[in-house]
């Protein structure tokens, strides 16, 4: 069964080039605004999307997402209504593939079927759940496997060749590499580093391997392009919505258009990532 | 929820998956994993090591000052005229807490494991001074989270860790209370993961912590037997402890849990009543959840966002509870039951005028039950209830909250 991410990477293979994968907050900072975000990605050049599912307590997210999760969670963002900002997007865009990122505990109080029958109904392709180790597959990665979603797995430094490819085998979609052990909007690590750790990871598995943590502007878009087969952005792009808001939380500049500036020139720099490397 | 068949024992859990039942786990990143795994490893090679188990003996001997006396309460006893009340002084401990025996456990398995830096969340910051003393004593540096609110509520402990060489990093997200300081210690960990230990404070967080922690703090119900039996000939017929994360509860409860005829109550921070928002009673108001890197019950939301609690016990200001006693408690083995700030404050100060002992904020919650309970007992009957921490801390909020200028 192929996915929508699964119809993406193909054609960016056929193309050359690495994806550029954006990361935005659900409901951040309200409903409406987060929609005209989303619909913003793909027109300034994002492949994919990640769709962040607020949680009160976000333990592997730097100070930039923790703010963004609770501006949204104030603004009255829930579970059920990231998953109507999902179906909303997805009535306007049928291609680009959405991957839903956060942390279990909302998944598992709205329950865990339920969720997986109304995330294939709004369109959501894959899921990627941050507290939840190959370990503790029969949660919820088996069962959205069955479901049809992909469930994309964090790499980190710390998984070592032992480890791989227990933390490979239910993986489908791409490997998300967590280039560095940390929180998210940390400082970027060495590009030649990353380079070996994503053939190394490679040398288990033939899925796309994904690159993120750290990456803020073109050119590091673009030296990370090079790596690997896709560079995503996080901190940058919540930044980029913060930046914008007044002290009464409301916009002061349109965000989806802080957002659209931000991500055109990231996708410029993936672009020339593949324009170096045919060169 | 419905019980499920009686286990043939209480004491086998967790299994190999680190599941007591259906709590408990391993949800964490993938960073932490092979960390996780690591201090699995050092701890399986610990416990059949018979080194490890004679110097943590020693230092239990003679750093701690174990065994803690099992006092008979006698005042107390003749003022509620009920069953025999017995405290497990665990107050006595260097340090003023049981926070010590977890510890002085941990670090040794911290150095076994080669890390050289501890971090450690804390909410009253008796774990967090008992961390800073052991790395003192084996001279690591000491990182301690701390909730922005519990740095003001609990100024002498800060203090103490600060004197002891530690470090104190002060949590202002959230309600800045417990919950939040460990969140900021995972994020510590899952960036320093190489050379870190984290040295969680109670019997909860991701396996094999809850096995850990509860194993070391063990010592209270196992030094209670003997204890009890020297004193009074026979088994005690209720234990009282009070739970925040749970590890002096467990600790006291473990060795007693096949013991049919011993009854345990569980007391949470009923803090300002359980009909609004401002209390930790989770096992009572809860439902399970996943937090922390274990699942448990839980203060949450119909959306799954953890909430923040109340308790005037800066130790019970937590809105989880470590993963045992959530199955303790669906297998109907123990009760748990709330009290409130007030009912604490009034026991406070009953203890201080009839034992002369100034109690923590976290066992005046158990007292308080012990207050309820003893006097519909039978004069043959014997409480022991675990004394787990001393109140100097305490005092300056106790004071504050009964109008009086110090």
């Amino acid at each position: 069964m192929t996915t929508r991410i699964d119809r993406r990477f193909a054609a960016l293979r056929a193309e050359g080039r690495p994806a550029l994968i954006t990361y935005v907050m659900g409901g951040d900072p309200d409903f409406d605004t987060s929609l005209s975000i989303l619909k913003a990605l793909p027109a300034a050049g994002s492949d994919v999307i990640e769709l962040g599912m607020p949680f009160s307590d976000p333990m592997a997210d730097g100070p930039a997402i923790q703010a963004a999760g609770l501006r949204a969670l104030k603004g009255g963002q829930t579970l059920a209504r990231t998953l109507e900002l999902a179906r909303a997007f997805r009535a306007g865009d049928d291609d680009t593939p959405i991957v839903m990122m956060g942390y279990y505990n909302p998944i598992y109080i709205y329950g865990v079927e339920r969720f997986l029958t109304d995330a294939r109904a709004a369109g959501i392709d894959g899921l990627i759940v941050v507290d939840l180790p190959p370990e503790m597959d029969a949660e919820l990665c088996l069962p959205a496997m069955r479901a049809g979603l992909n469930f994309i797995r964090l790499a980190t430094p710390t998984t070592d060749d032992r480890r791989l490819p227990k933390v490979l085998e239910n993986t489908s979609g791409f490997v998300y590499y967590v280039s560095m052990t940390g929180i998210t909007g940390s400082a970027l690590p060495d590009t030649s580093r990353v380079g070996a750790a994503v053939e190394r990871i490679k040398g288990h598995t033939d899925l796309p391997v994904c690159v993120g943590f750290g990456v803020k502007t073109r050119q590091q878009a673009e030296a990370i392009g090079r790596a690997a087969d896709g560079v995503v952005v996080g901190t940058a792009i919540v930044n980029a919505v913060a930046n914008v808001l007044g002290e009464d939380g409301r916009p002061t500049a349109d965000p989806a258009e802080a957002v659209a500036t931000l991500v055109s020139g990231l996708a410029a720099g993936v672009r020339d990532a593949r324009l170096a490397s045919t060169a | 929820m419905s019980h499920p068949a009686t286990p043939n024992s209480f004491r086998t859990g967790p299994d190999e998956a680190g599941m007591f039942g259906i709590f408990g786990g391993r949800f964490v990143a993938e960073t932490l994993m092979p960390l996780i795994l690591h201090l699995e490893r050092e701890w399986n090679a610990a416990k059949s090591d018979p080194a490890f188990k004679d110097e943590l003996d020693r230092l239990n001997a003679h750093y701690t000052g174990r065994p803690s006396p099992l006092y008979f309460a006698e005042r107390l006893t003749e003022h509620l005229g009920g069953a025999k009340i017995y405290f497990k002084r665990d107050e006595l401990n260097h340090t003023g807490s049981h926070k010590i025996n977890n510890c002085l456990g941990q670090i040794l398995l911290a150095r076994r494991m080669g890390k050289t830096r501890i971090i450690a969340e804390t909410g009253a910051g008796q774990h967090g001074v008992a961390s800073a003393t052991v790395a003192a004593r084996f001279g690591l540096p000491c990182v301690v989270y701390m909730g922005a609110t519990d740095v003001e509520r609990q100024a002498p402990n800060v203090f103490r860790m600060r004197l002891l060489g530690a470090e104190v990093k002060p949590v202002t997200a959230g309600h800045g209370t417990l919950k939040d300081a460990m969140n900021e210690a995972l994020r510590d960990w899952v960036t320093n993961v190489e050379d870190t230990y984290y040295l969680i404070g109670t019997a909860a967080g991701p396996h094999p912590y809850p096995e850990l922690v509860r194993d070391f703090q063990s010592v209270i119900g196992r030094e209670t037997r003997e204890q009890v039996l020297a004193a009074e000939g026979r088994l005690p017929d209720m234990l009282v402890a009070a739970v925040g994360g749970g590890s002096n509860a467990i600790g006291l409860f473990h060795p007693f849990l096949d013991d049919k005829d011993v009854a345990m109550v569980g007391v949470e921070a009923g803090g300002k009543g359980l009909s609004g928002e401002e209390h930790c009673a989770s096992l009572t108001a809860g439902r399970p959840g996943v937090l922390h890197g274990n699942r448990t019950y839980l203060l949450q939301s119909e959306d799954g966002q953890i909430k923040d609690g109340h308790s005037i016990s800066a130790g019970l200001d937590y809105p989880g509870i470590g993963p045992e006693h959530s199955w303790l408690k669906e297998a109907g083995r123990v009760d748990y039951v709330p009290i409130m700030d007030d009912e604490a404050i009034e026991a406070f100060q009953l203890l201080t005028c009839l034992e002369g002992i100034i109690p923590a904020l976290e066992p005046a919650h158990a007292l308080a039950e012990v207050v309820k309970r003893a006097p519909k007992m039978g004069r043959d009957q014997v409480i022991v209830m675990n004394l787990c921490g001393r109140g100097d801390k305490d005092v300056f909020a106790v004071a504050k909250r009964l109008g009086m200028d110090i």
